[in-house]
């Protein structure tokens, strides 16, 4: 196994060739950072930026669908993360085949664009595409900045969002999270014999796949930081117990042989453990499992249900849910399990914590008065807020950069068995921006994959 | 001899649909079990190979349908809770004289949660329930090791609606006969 494999979910990603083309696309010219345009998104309701994403360029018929394509897409992530209202393009008055030196300012001021995203797609003598883009300021009239990729034309899509995230980067000064993918359960059939598969999709609904057949209940799968693999909880055989799926071979196997029922398991931030429960007589208590010497340890002996264990991003604490105290709160303890103390003490019951990547939150799932919601609080447990409320949202998962979640939300379900929809959605950090998650089939338990490298 | 034949297969057929009917599980179910004993002490072993029309055969002593109409097969808890209810107990006890009557039969104890809580916390809970059940059989003379458990958390409502009735109907243990 090569766990310490970075960004393998770049399938033969040496294609990427990425070049910051300092002389060719005149980085030299870029604007200074601090500069009129730039998004703060640490406020709350933010007005989105004007931006016109002009369709980009190609001498052949191929490369020009290409191009076009490739916008629609950088188009519709940074539509999708709120804070770019993106100029619709039948208003555009310039050609983008005239923008190939330079744009015509004045004519993008008119339709009111504050950024301007100019590119071209080519095909290289290797029959590589080449895709390159420049981040215009409107007002400064000056190149914010340039990149170009060379891949295999299968690839585009994933160019594309790295030229988003490029695009995000640099206006909002935080990480982008486009190119990422998201595992969650697919559901489908009546309640009483819900049919549940593991599914893998691009974080834009795209290239969605299903990874088991639905023979047996799957639940609660989870990324792996540094490996092609996903871990979750199957029931086959009629043995629920956390397993490992290599995406790559798309080999299951079980992690470790245990006398009870494992689960709720999530990776460590370096890859190399699994922390999970284990249910004996009855008891939940977390354990972590090391992935290559298999060694067993106990972080938890209480009579209380102690599950859904999250690992800080220095992996020097971790943040779990117990209801030792009589209902189920939030803990907090560290990584050997020593000094365990209670963080939620707000009304109602608290569950699913999730350590932000960024380790400056916890996410949580919150139950009160019949209501349930996505929530945050920092991890001494101050600073509770709550971003979400309705019948049943449950399970947040943060993007890699920390500014976003995404969770599920379950109607409820009539006599007649109608109703019960459940389907992911998303929310902005701020609370802002709440939008439903484009799946083929009705959908639970997403968990976002981790930053690419 | 071949119409004979016909006939004890067609009584089979009928009382395989009689088991895998959900309705009549939980029409029993619903009434927490009952004692009267609809063939509990029959002998429709030999019933079976006679009757004609399978209608007049009762469960088969030591089916899991008998076990349902003597015994009652689920158990139900209160919100967030594990412990056994004054009603589960009476099922229970049932339970316990239905296996020691049938020393070799043995069972999975099922537990279940409703959908007012996450899914994680609901397999521990599941796992609770399970167990507690599985502990006052084992107390009342049922050996462990005809006992397992499984906990299925709220994956597999018996009674779908959100609501109490369903909710409450929902948070159960269910004696399953291997």
């Amino acid at each position: 196994m090569e766990r310490a494999r970075r960004g393998w979910w770049r399938r033969g990603m040496s294609w990427l060739g990425v070049a910051a083309w300092a002389a060719g696309l005149g980085l030299g010219n870029t604007a200074p950072v601090g500069a009129a345009m730039q998004i703060d998104i640490t406020r709350g309701n933010v007005d989105p930026l004007p931006i016109a994403v002009a369709r980009f360029i190609g001498e052949q018929p191929e490369t020009a669908k290409f191009g076009a394509d490739i916008a629609n897409v950088v188009r519709a992530d940074l539509e999708r993360s709120g804070l770019f209202a993106p100029i619709a393009e039948a208003s555009f008055i310039q050609e983008p085949e005239a923008m190939r030196i330079q744009p015509r300012f004045a004519d993008w001021r008119l339709i009111d664009a504050q950024a301007l995203v100019s590119g071209a797609v080519s095909t290289q003598e290797d029959g590589r595409l080449k895709v390159e883009f420049r981040l215009w300021d409107v007002f400064a009239e000056t190149q914010m900045t340039g990149l170009a990729y060379s891949t295999a034309r299968a690839n585009w899509r994933r160019v594309a969002h790295l030229i988003a995230d490029a695009i995000y980067k640099r206006l909002t000064g935080e990480e982008g999270y486009f190119d990422t993918r998201v595992v969650y359960i697919a559901e489908s059939g009546p309640p009483q014999r819900r049919v549940k598969r593991l599914a893998i999709m691009d974080q834009d609904g795209e290239n969605n796949s299903f990874l088991t057949d639905g023979g047996n209940l799957v639940l609660t799968p989870r990324f792996s930081p540094t490996a092609p693999e996903i871990t979750y909880l199957s029931y086959f055989r009629g043995r629920p117990r956390v397993y490992v799926y290599n995406i790559d071979t798309q080999q299951q196997e079980p992690l470790g042989d245990f006398p009870g029922m494992t689960f709720a398991p999530r990776f460590s931030p370096d890859g190399r453990d699994v922390i999970m429960s284990l249910s004996v007589r009855g008891n939940s208590d977390i354990y972590t499992m090391d992935l290559q010497t298999r060694e067993v340890r106990r972080l938890t002996d209480h009579p209380a249900i102690d599950t859904s264990a999250s690992f800080a991003p220095n992996s020097a604490r971790i943040v779990f849910n117990s209801d030792r105290s009589g209902t189920q709160q939030l803990y907090v303890m560290g990584a050997d399990g020593g000094n365990p103390k209670r963080i939620s003490f707000g009304k109602g019951r608290y569950a699913t914590p999730v350590w932000s990547p960024r380790g400056d939150l916890i996410a949580f799932t919150k139950m009160h008065r019949g209501r349930f919601h996505i929530g945050v609080m920092r991890p001494d447990g101050s600073g509770e807020r709550l971003l979400t409320e309705s019948f049943l949202d449950e399970g947040p998962t943060w993007a890699p950069n920390g500014r976003v979640l995404m969770f599920f939300r379950q109607e409820p379900t009539e006599r007649s068995g109608g109703g019960g929809r459940t389907r992911l959605w998303s929310i902005d950090l701020t609370g802002y921006n709440e939008r439903v998650v484009i799946t083929p089939t009705e959908a639970s338990d997403p968990a976002w994959s981790p930053l690419i490298q | 001899m071949g119409v004979r034949l016909l006939s004890i297969l067609a009584a089979l057929v009928l009382l395989t649909a009689c088991e895998t009917t959900p309705e009549s599980a939980a029409d029993s179910s619903g009434t927490g079990g009952t004692d009267s004993g609809a063939g509990a002490s029959r002998d429709v072993t030999s019933d079976l190979t006679d009757t004609q029309t399978g209608e007049e055969a009762g469960p088969v002593p030591g089916s899991a349908e008998d076990f349902v109409l003597f015994a009652g097969d689920r158990v139900f808890f209160d919100f967030d809770s594990y412990d056994i209810t004054a009603e589960g107990r009476a099922t229970l006890e049932r339970q316990a004289e239905w296996l020691g009557r049938y020393p070799n039969v043995t069972i999975t104890m099922e537990g279940h949660c409703d959908e007012r809580g996450t899914r994680e916390y609901n397999l521990a809970l599941g796992e609770r329930r399970a167990q507690a059940a599985k502990s006052f059989l084992v107390a009342l003379g049922v050996e462990e090791n005809r006992v397992t458990t499984i906990s299925y958390g709220r994956e597999r409502p018996e009674v779908v609606g959100s609501n109490e009735e369903a909710w409450a109907q929902n948070r159960r243990a269910v004696t399953v006969i291997n």
